[in-house]
């Protein structure tokens, strides 16, 4: 018996550590955001990240004050910081779909504990995303009739055959759907959080979002069918969005843009990176607010695989590149990939991101640093750096040599693209500790889903006693005053 | 503990839900409204000029032709305005002492031009010219209104990029014969839908691709 139970053990980890009841799950994650007096800790982080905010404002009333002549790009090179932060940002973003949706959908139990955060991350990336291509616009208060098909008194449509367009439907829909998948999963902790409140604003405001939830049978029946539809509808997202994204570059007929493989490709990086932020921001998180027993060591082990996976992919991504190049037989796809790698000015970006993305995750095939969070933390920055790269590599390889050599010309960054890039981080990390602080950063009651005693048809003798508990549980969510 | 809401709540989440729904759409209709409005296009807004010119008098009652005093209509892009000279043809005799009349004969005396006040103002991104149009059968009452009844000229359409687009789709429904371009009385309905279409040809209008192209207006 007790080999058996050792190779189950091994086979399916548990997913919360620790000696946990229903109550004390509850009473661990919901007192982050009522009882506990906040941390100074927190109140330094969100000073740092809410000055960097800043530094976006002031970037984004520059830019339109100025025109987006104070950016860097120009011809050839007339995409540059603009979209490469773009699809940076929304291939962060696709983790925590991926962990939301796939992930519930295949049943894999350890998606639970990580999927509240994970999602808020989603929202967060895809809004940093959204401001680049609005602002690239330069006024985007009239770039209305270039996104959105509505009856403008010009009496003309956005060009529905730009890749253009497809990105504003995708994007869109994607952050509509992962909003209100977000914010479905949180109705019945919001309920939690509103019976716990002593705070009677912080009552009433989390009573209005909690949309009068009462547990009741009838309840629990309409959010499983209601999630679950949201995860029917956001699956195919994973895929759609990154794929899309992908298409502003491989509809264009320009050398390294114009490949079959992109859409798989970029979907693949997005997955990468979106892992790679989930592990730099859950290993600080874990520690921060004891949240070692939800997001246990197994989940980081877990997420650094997706990782050594998804990354494979991309590596194999750059290697058809390269041999599309070669095998194509077409001169300028060759002379690309050449000045791409080693005869091209910006050589040492394609190198570096080779050593970020390709050779660093490498070290997780092996355990010692697998399991070692410093290794998964570094290893994820390198990552996000590296996924990075990669869009530079691809946007600026191809354009700054253009087909005729009379145009060929550098690029480099000005002082106002780093600083609305730096910007967008810095308002980033704004929302997330706004999260942290309101909201509760586990799902409450799909961690109490995987404790034993939620399975109570499993061994008999323990019955009765798990019959108890869950009432007394029940007791717990009502009102505590009462 | 007492209940954070009453019973009502329930009511009125749900006719917020609903009124949401019911303003958004509101806000959207009105925004296609107003945006069109007369008070956005200037549409019916009659101007006051230096001269009390009545286009009803000297069109309507009078008779003459447009291009008495818009003479450059046929030729250039602009239709042209009279020089004080062409008024003076018949008001050095014609009320020649009217005092309605000081400013023009002022503006005579002094040789300096009457400031008249544009009507009808294209933004300075368009390219628009008037020849082209009446050379291929655009009639002046199809984009300026009846001219004739109007004692104080007003702008008689949007000139918003949809009423532009709106013939320049579709010609054939508009054109007239050429020798019907400066009747006021000349109707819509007096030539059939075959006449039109082969008007169009006639007249070599092209295509409606090159017709909307966007370097056809913006150059």
């Amino acid at each position: 018996m007790q080999n058996v139970s050792e190779l189950e053990n091994k086979l399916h980890p548990p997913m919360v550590e620790g000696d946990h009841s229903f109550a004390s799950v509850t009473d661990k994650i919901s007192d982050v955001t009522l009882k506990k007096r906040t941390p100074f800790h927190w109140f330094i982080g969100f000073g740092i990240a809410f000055m960097i905010a800043q530094l976006l404002m002031l970037s984004v009333i520059w830019l339109l004050a100025n025109g987006i002549g104070v950016w860097g790009n120009n011809q050839p090179v007339g995409w540059a910081f603009d979209i490469i932060n773009f699809v940076w940002w929304i291939g962060i973003g696709h983790a925590g779909t991926l962990i939301s949706a796939i992930l519930l959908l295949l049943n894999q139990k350890w998606r639970t504990s990580i999927n509240r955060f994970a999602e808020a991350m989603t929202l967060f990336a895809v809004a940093c995303a959204a401001m680049f291509p609005l602002l690239h616009t330069g006024r985007p208060w009239l770039a209305a009739y270039w996104l959105f098909p509505y009856p403008n008194t010009m009496g003309i449509w956005p060009q529905f055959r730009s890749p253009l367009i497809w990105d504003v439907f995708a994007v869109s829909t994607y952050a509509t759907v992962s909003l209100l998948f977000w914010y479905v999963g949180l109705i019945p902790d919001f309920a939690t959080l509103r019976d716990r409140a002593k705070n009677k604003y912080f009552r009433f405001v989390y009573a209005i979002l909690s949309w009068g939830w009462r547990g009741s049978a009838r309840h629990w029946h309409r959010y499983e069918i209601t999630y679950l539809i949201l995860a029917g509808l956001s699956t195919p997202l994973v895929l759609s969005v990154h794929s899309i994204v992908s298409f502003d570059f491989s509809v264009a007929q320009i050398p390294g843009w114009h490949a079959t493989i992109f859409p798989p490709y970029f979907v693949a990086g997005a997955i990468f990176a979106g892992f790679a932020m989930v592990l730099i921001l859950c290993i600080p998180l874990r520690h921060w607010y004891r949240m070692q027993d939800f997001i246990t060591h197994t989940h980081l082990v877990y997420m650094g695989k997706v990782m050594l996976a998804t990354g494979l992919i991309v590596c194999y991504g750059y290697a058809m590149e390269g041999f599309f190049g070669w095998y194509s037989a077409a001169q300028y796809e060759w002379f690309m990939i050449k000045n791409r790698i080693w005869e091209g000015p910006y050589w040492w970006s394609y190198w570096l991101l080779i050593i970020c993305n390709g050779l660093s995750i490498q070290l997780l095939w092996f355990k010692r640093f697998r399991e070692s969070e410093f290794w998964l933390f570094l290893i994820s920055v390198v990552v996000s750096i590296g996924m990075w790269l990669e869009r530079f590599v691809i946007i600026v390889t191809s354009l700054n040599r253009d087909f005729l050599p009379s145009s060929w010309a550098m690029y480099s960054p000005r002082v106002w693209d780093w600083t609305m890039f730096i910007g967008t981080i810095g308002f980033f990390f704004t929302l997330l500790y706004l999260f942290v602080r309101f909201v509760p950063i586990i799902s409450i009651f799909e961690v109490r889903t995987l404790l034993p005693e939620a399975n109570v048809h499993g061994h008999h003798q323990d019955f009765e006693e798990n019959v108890n508990e869950v009432e007394y549980t029940y007791d717990r969510t009502d009102p505590p005053n009462s | 503990m007492a209940q954070i809401f009453n019973k009502s709540a329930n009511n009125i989440a749900k006719i917020s839900m609903v009124a949401v729904a019911v303003l958004a759409g509101t806000a959207f209709y009105a925004y296609t409204q107003i945006a069109r409005s007369s008070y956005l296009t200037g549409r019916y807004m009659e101007r006051q000029q230096p001269v009390q010119f009545s286009h009803k008098h000297h069109v309507g009652d009078d008779g003459i032709d447009c291009r008495y005093c818009h003479q450059t209509v046929e030729t250039t892009a602009s239709a042209g305005m009279p020089s004080t000279q062409t008024c003076m043809n018949c008001h050095s005799q014609l009320w020649a002492d009217s005092p309605y009349l000081e400013p023009v004969r002022a503006s005579f005396r002094d040789n300096k031009p009457i400031e008249w006040r544009r009507v009808h103002d294209l933004p300075e991104y368009t390219y628009f010219n008037h020849s082209i149009h009446v050379a291929k059968g655009v009639g002046c009452s199809t984009c300026h209104g009846q001219i004739d009844n109007m004692p104080s000229v007003y702008q008689e359409n949007t000139l918003q990029m949809e009423w532009c687009l709106e013939c320049h789709r579709a010609p054939e429904k508009f054109i007239r014969p050429k020798s019907e371009v400066y009747n006021m009385q000349w109707e819509p309905g007096s030539i059939d839908d075959t006449k039109r279409r082969s008007l169009k040809d006639d007249y070599k209008i092209r295509s409606k691709e090159m017709m909307t192209s966007c370097s056809t207006c913006h150059r």
